[in-house]
């Protein structure tokens, strides 16, 4: 079977191709591709202008999958779409899409939730079997664990998303959106070597970021690091970091700390539903599971326990076509359909409101 | 437990050595364990928590005073200065709460010791590899199982004793296994009422156990149904019905490694919210008498009713927040 896979839910908008053979073997990826809204240094980016952008590529991009893909419209048995949660505007956008391909086609639609799009596809990619999953992403930071049909959450954010945290904080440093506002946070972390005091606050199984955010906000306005840069200090202040002891801290520092004190108290939540569930693994998604400082601490955290981390590239990472090609046909598969009368989308769409009728 | 995963060694007085590791000591195992005698019989490694190691070991007398100690290794993914700083807050906040909670009566283990440096150095026997002790806790030893493992034996117990009544009854006499079908429903009827009751009392109990500890000032931070034991009543046991699941006992509550001291109501409910849900993750065919734990709450202190009261907002809060953005 062969379905096609439209994701949209932020400043991504992908097309996915997954074939799943008839004889039950590994799914097969035909076609993951991709196109990012970027906005420049010091702004997000808005609905209405994302979802201009998702308008703008999603025919072009399904074009360019079906081709990579070498299938044509004939061999597909199902459109699947993002129904939430995300960004109102974007989501629409490719909803509408995921519509009129399944008019045009005439093929069945699959509404799909985006986290468990992340967790399948996560699954799939690196065999783990039952991990303790930990989704982290600019809208979402969920640890989640499978139970009796349901992707349950054990803990979460209780205000913004760590990824949120990173992007708004590279916004005050006016860091480079391009390719991901996380990214250029994680390369300037690597010469950062200062640990400043950030707020610790993990409440319960819950993490919350906020408090971290104004910190490290004020922390940078105080020390007249925020705003443009005139990028001069950024090689130098490598070198001279060791020296120069007047205890002020430099923007390397700033996002070192930053990404030192959330990942932990992300792994922390995580250690904690591993400890909770009885589970050796432990599965990163989401676009903030790319980041290799994430990836290393959650893997010496997972060793000392004698378990394994499983993480993706950014290829399946970040928000993708595929991973909701590949929920979506799980669930089609399952009998599940989404008629064309309820395939909206929505803005709030919990992961354990899914009935995850494909797994035991 | 782990079979490929070594603990740490142990840090001074609980360290101890067994043949092989004494016969091949250098000279840098023997100035940092030196200082002091071992524990024999050494500590035995209960559970690997999340973010301490237990181990049952004893207090001056090995007979007499069994004893729990929770050792907080050193997180080696965390920035040091940072794991230092979290481990040392963390064993002073549980100490001082333990200690507070002694004195006013709530059950919990008494707090015997503490160390909350946790700075002596170790020598791993095997490889040689130096790192920190850990800061520890040396707490009374509380006999007894974690509410959840009674919990899901009940849970078993009760799919055993009724769920062939529940399952099909018609297609059952059909079969004609269920010679006296009829009978045995209705008494099944009454054991099962009776045997429900058991467990909201002992929800009840929980909830009260709970607010005793609220009430004390204190919030727990991570209750769960493993971090409750119910410790039996001295003398039972012997009484109870073959294949019932001893319900009776004392709650006491245990780990206070996230605890705080605190008297809001915010606090409290939010307490409240953590057991609320992972008694819900943990025992979801109990889930429906969770209501029986907020009862024994209400009941247990002035102060619960506000904090029931709040609990309404924070479980509304909990279900919108999570998808923004």
């Amino acid at each position: 079977m062969i379905a096609v896979g439209i994701e949209g839910s932020a400043n991504k908008v992908g097309v996915g191709i997954i074939f799943h053979p008839e004889d039950g073997s590994t799914p097969q990826v035909l076609a993951n591709v991709r196109h990012t809204y970027v906005t420049p240094p010091g702004e997000g980016f808005l609905p209405k202008d994302t979802a201009r952008h998702h308008r703008a590529w999603v025919v072009k991009l399904v074009k360019q999958a079906l081709q990579d893909a070498r299938v044509s419209v004939k061999d597909v048995d199902c459109i699947c779409y993002t129904k939430g949660p995300g960004m109102g505007a974007p989501l629409q956008s490719c909803a509408i899409a995921a519509r009129m391909l399944s008019l045009l086609w005439g093929k069945a639609l699959v509404g799909v939730n985006h986290c468990v799009g992340h967790i399948e596809m996560g699954r799939a990619i690196t065999g783990a079997t039952n991990p303790v999953v930990l989704y982290v992403s600019g809208g979402n930071t969920q640890v989640i664990a499978y139970s009796s049909q349901r992707y349950r959450i054990f803990g979460e954010t209780l205000d913004i998303a760590v990824g949120n945290c990173l992007d708004r904080f590279a916004r005050t440093l006016q860091i480079s959106n391009d390719p991901a506002p996380g990214y250029n946070i994680e390369q300037l972390a690597k010469k950062g070597k200062r640990l400043v005091d950030l707020p610790y606050t993990v409440k319960g199984m819950d993490i919350s970021m906020s408090g971290v955010l104004a910190a490290i906000d004020a922390l940078a306005v105080q020390y007249g690091l925020d705003g443009e840069w005139d990028g001069k200090d950024e090689g130098a202040e490598d070198s001279a970091s060791g020296e120069a002891d007047d205890g002020k801290p430099t923007r390397a520092d700033l996002c070192f700390s930053l990404q030192e004190t959330v990942y932990s108290m992300l792994v922390e939540i995580t250690e904690r539903a591993m400890a909770h569930v009885g589970s050796k693994e432990v599965l990163i998604v989401g676009g903030v599971g790319c980041n290799e400082r994430l990836q290393e601490m959650m893997g010496i955290m997972a060793r000392d326990r004698g378990g394994t981390v499983h993480a993706t590239d950014e290829r399946y990472c970040i928000d993708n076509g595929i991973m909701i090609a590949q929920a979506g046909l799980m669930a089609y598969k399952t009998g599940f359909r989404t008629p064309l009368k309820d395939a909206t989308c929505t803005q709030r769409f919990r992961t354990d409101e899914v009935l995850v009728k494909w797994r035991d | 437990m782990t079979q490929d995963y070594q603990p740490p060694p142990l840090p001074p007085p609980f360290h101890h050595h067994n043949h092989r590791t004494q016969s091949t000591a250098t000279t840098t195992t023997t100035t940092t364990t030196t200082t002091s005698t071992p524990t024999l019989p050494p500590p035995i490694l209960l559970t690997q928590g999340a973010e301490a190691h237990l181990y049952k070991t004893h207090y001056l007398n090995a007979t007499t005073h069994p004893a729990a100690l929770k050792i907080r290794p050193s997180k080696p993914y965390r920035h040091p200065i940072l794991d230092r700083r979290l481990t040392r807050q963390r064993i002073l906040q549980e100490a001082r709460c333990l200690a507070k909670l002694v004195r006013e009566g709530v059950a919990v283990p008494a707090l015997y010791a503490v160390d909350w440096e946790g700075q002596t150095v170790v020598v791993d026997a095997a490889t040689g590899a130096e790192r920190y002790g850990g800061a520890w806790l040396l707490m009374e030893w509380v006999e007894g199982d974690v509410v959840r493992v009674v919990v899901q034996a009940w849970e078993r117990a009760m799919l055993a004793r009724f769920a062939a009544a529940d399952q099909h009854p018609r297609r059952r006499q059909a079969d004609g296994e269920m010679e006296v079908d009829g009978d045995q429903g209705d008494n099944g009827h009454v054991e099962r009422k009776r045997e429900e009751e058991r467990m909201k009392d002992l929800l009840r109990r929980i909830g009260a156990a709970v607010g005793r500890l609220h009430a004390a000032g204190v919030i727990h931070g991570d209750l769960t149904t493993s971090n409750l034991i119910l410790r039996p009543k001295k003398e039972s046991g012997e009484g109870e019905g073959a294949g019932e699941v001893d319900l009776e006992g004392e709650v006491v509550l245990i780990d206070f490694g996230l605890a705080s001291q605190s008297v809001q109501d915010e606090d409290r409910a939010v307490d409240l919210y953590v057991l609320e849900r992972a008694f819900g993750s943990t025992h979801p065919r109990t889930e429906a008498f969770f209501a029986e734990v907020l009862e024994g709450y209400r009941a247990s202190y002035r102060g619960a009713a506000s904090v029931l009261k709040r609990l309404e907002e924070v479980r509304l809060r909990g279900r919108k927040k999570s998808m923004l953005g």
